[in-house]
């Protein structure tokens, strides 16, 4: 730390009060941070130039609330205020009016445009400088016409998507993490970023868009006539994940109608470059092309946009024109997005992001045990083994009849749990001596942090010797076995395991997710309507209850049409048709319509994603969040017990459906 | 790793059969933990207790007052149940190794862990 004495130079040598030594800390620590972040020195004797620390864009203060306070102290020749940083920098005429401002403002209180307190600091400095953006051009293939439909036509269109209706009616309306959204011709669905294109939906495109869509084709603003429609509705601070649409979804061009309030839409090559875009009020942004194919978009969630100040400005880039960029205040924008549903696969110029073009086929129901090893070992060890963190976050609540089970068990039982995941059966009945095993590496430490009695092992190959277990558990394990033959086998070691008149517990995920004329808890907590999404966010303890499979809620859609790189690589998300055997996706929170298939994961994003703009946090940093597909297969009604009359020296005490599980208890005899 | 769930482990490797039975123990780092002392919790483990892999298992960490069986009263035997307590469950294996007897396949115990797993050609199915 350097001496208070050195930077106070501009101050007289009397002695300190508190309040100004404190001041003078917090001012050397922007001087601090301005170098070290910034590359910007501060000089110590009086200059024109000013740099006014916490005085900027990415704090929220804008152009319209400094000037006039800076203005107080005389002619400013010049405010530049460089985008998303917490700095601006102030020029003045005379060297006596920047020293009277920086004497009478520095450590001085505003407050910024969201009615916060901001203290600025103000330096000196030689000149005014900043880390430059690169020149930008709009991406390859965009445009955005200015007002391309009348105020009346908005008015009409706004009013035409009603947002209040009820939850079962056929667009499929849902409330997602970061913005409203509607569905119309297609549904679009979230978890594998596609369109069902068997499946339109009834009543197609809403009537009132057919005479604009028209108009748009007859003026050759567009080429193709769209079939399908999803309309967002931003709130400020909402946004949407930086995604391509996926390639085999969607023809080339697609385009999408701002309404209500304009807003600043970022554009990112792979390379790193973003060029943020202002996409106007009543305009129409169109991408074809490059811009289609290979950038993403997204919109940061903030509340304000970094954008050009002066009038004349209206659509495409935000300039680094740093004199003349302030804050504009977010309204709440609708968008209606155009597509046209791919009926081919794609084959556009850009196989590296292209999931029709990916080399790598999608797994198919395994043929033999061989290969029913290979795909339990991609498709569940590995995932679990990524997922572990994530997943163990999401289950912390045991479900009753397990606990059920376990509390009524001897004092004293020595008790297995195969497949015991983060542990959290382990902890129920501190009268029993409990054991587990998981395939998770990284699940089983999760258990050991918990001091549970916990090893790594596969159910096929439990390393407990026979007949030593007064009661077993196997609770969401089963159905990760790929073939009749291993789930068996895995049920044959659980049961050499138990004591004569030992019990075995054993819970599988059901085909059937509606019984009895009720639905389970995994299909009713789809979040169809708005509203409901607070209800369930509220209720973290039952939103995870009998939910064994299902990553947390909020993260349904986090990945929103995401590139899926990874995810395409992988042979997963896109293609839904191509043989017999392949194995389909399911769609979270659906009905099962295939007893193997997997089930995608969405991997909770790094935190701090939905923060609000904060100083030095980067223009539309958001990265997709990655998905795993899991292999499960679904029992249907009789399917456990059948496979449990198979085994030897063991009988059903028991056999029920819970939540959307098939559930038996076994005995050895 | 406590020993009471050493007492529980085998392992599975082919060839070996069903009992590859006792592990053999070795280990580089052992914790002491303190665990709340439950009387009748203790008494109804000795039965299930194989007594010799449990000593051998003991005198392997260089453990002091290891009752070499049950004795008689022993549900009342205070002095007795103390010192299963303390075997059973309050000393855990960190780390080392857990050796099948038959096929001398060496499972790593790593932060208390043990890995038990093997390859597709080392296991029985």
């Amino acid at each position: 730390m350097r001496s208070i004495a050195m930077d106070s130079n501009h101050q007289s040598n009397y002695k300190l009060s508190k309040t100004e030594k404190k001041f003078l800390r917090k001012q050397m620590k922007a001087r601090h941070t301005l170098l070290r972040h910034e590359g910007i020195e501060t000089v110590s004797c009086v200059t024109q130039i000013l740099v006014v620390a916490n005085g900027g864009l990415g704090n929220g203060v804008s152009r319209n609330q400094l000037l006039p306070v800076l203005e107080k102290f005389g002619q400013v020749d010049a405010l530049l205020m460089p985008p998303n940083k917490p700095y601006s920098f102030v020029r003045y005429k005379t060297i006596a009016e920047s020293k009277k401002a920086y004497v009478t403002l520095n450590g001085k209180e505003i407050v910024d445009d969201l009615g916060q307190k901001i203290v600025l600091y103000f330096n000196f400095v030689e000149k005014a400088q900043w880390k430059e953006l690169g020149l930008q051009a709009l991406p390859p293939g965009l445009m955005v016409i200015e007002e391309i439909i009348s105020s009346e036509d908005e008015k009409m269109l706004l009013e035409n998507v009603n947002w209040t209706e009820d939850t079962d009616n056929q667009n499929f309306q849902k409330s997602l993490k970061h913005r409203r959204v509607k569905h119309f011709g297609y549904e679009f669905h979230y978890e594998n970023n596609n369109v069902d294109k068997d499946k339109p939906l009834p009543g197609g495109l809403p009537d009132i868009c057919d005479s604009i869509l028209e108009k748009w084709l007859k003026e050759g603003f567009i080429r193709y006539k769209p079939d399908q429609l999803t309309v967002n509705q931003y709130e400020p601070g909402h946004g949407i994940p930086a995604h391509i649409d996926t390639h085999s979804a969607f023809e080339d061009e697609i385009v999408s109608l701002s309404l209500g309030s304009e807003i600043v839409m970022d554009f990112k090559h792979p390379d790193g470059v973003t060029v943020p875009v202002m996409l106007p009020r009543r305009s129409l942004l169109v991408m074809t092309g490059e811009s289609r194919y290979l950038w993403t978009h997204g919109i940061t969630p903030r509340k304000f946009d970094t954008v050009q100040a002066s009038k004349s400005y209206k659509s495409g880039i935000i300039t680094s024109d740093v004199g003349d960029l302030t804050l504009n205040k977010r309204g709440i924008r609708t968008s209606f997005t155009f597509r046209k549903v791919r009926q081919t696969p794609c084959n556009c110029s850009y196989p590296l992001v292209c999931d029709s073009q990916t080399k790598e086929p999608p797994p198919s129901f395994p043929e033999s045990n061989e290969e029913a090893s290979q795909l339990e070992q991609e498709y569940v060890h590995r995932v679990y083994e990524e997922i572990a963190g994530h997943f163990s976050s999401t289950r912390h609540t045991p479900w009753p009849h397990i606990v059920e089970f376990l509390k009524a068990l001897p004092s004293g039982s020595l008790v297995a749990d195969i497949g015991c995941g983060n542990g959290k059966y382990l902890g129920i009945n501190k009268e029993l001596y409990m054991i587990g095993c998981d395939r998770s590496q990284n699940l089983v430490d999760i258990c050991r942090e918990r001091q549970f009695q916990a090893f790594v092992c596969d159910a096929l190959a439990v390393p407990i010797r026979s007949g030593s277990c007064d009661a077993c558990i196997s609770i969401a394990v089963i159905h990760h076995f790929a073939t009749a033959e291993r789930r068996v086998a895995a049920l044959q070691e659980l049961v050499r395991l138990l004591r004569p008149g030992g019990k075995a517990l054993v819970y599988v995920w059901a085909m059937e997710q509606e019984y009895k004329e009720k639905k389970s808890k995994y299909l009713r907590e789809n979040r169809i309507g708005q509203g409901k999404k607070e209800e369930i966010r509220n209720d973290a303890s039952m939103q995870e209850l009998l939910v064994e499979q299902m990553p947390d809620l909020d993260n349904q859609d986090s990945a929103s049409s995401a590139p899926c790189i990874s995810d395409s690589q992988k042979g997963g998300c896109n293609s839904r048709k191509v043989t017999n055997s392949e194995l389909p996706i399911h769609i979270n929170r659906t009905s099962f319509h295939s007893q193997d298939l997997l089930v995608p994961w969405h991997l909770k994003g790094t935190p701090g994603k939905d923060k609000p703009t904060v100083p030095f946090d980067p223009v539309g940093s958001h990265d997709p969040s990655p998905v795993f597909h899991r292999y499960y297969h679904v029992f249907r009604e009789g399917e456990l017990e059948a496979a449990c009359q198979t085994l030897s020296n063991v009988s059903i005490l028991q056999s029920y459906y819970d939540q959307g599980n098939w559930c038996v208890i076994l005995q050895k005899v | 790793m406590k020993l009471l769930t050493h007492n529980l482990l085998s392992s599975h490797v082919r060839g070996v059969g069903p009992r590859g039975f006792p592990l053999r123990l070795q280990a580089t780092e052992v914790r002491i933990n303190n665990v709340e002392f439950n009387p009748d919790f203790v008494a109804r483990m000795i039965p299930k207790v194989e007594w010799e892999v449990l000593l051998e298992a003991a005198d392997h960490l260089h453990l002091i007052e290891v009752p070499k069986g049950p004795i008689q009263g022993y549900e009342q035997d205070e002095t007795f149940l103390r010192k299963m307590h303390h075997v059973l469950l309050e000393v855990e294996v960190l780390e080392g190794t857990l050796q099948c007897p038959e096929s001398g396949r060496m499972f790593p115990i790593s932060r208390g862990i043990p890995n038990m797993l093997l390859s597709s050609e080392e296991t029985e199915t």
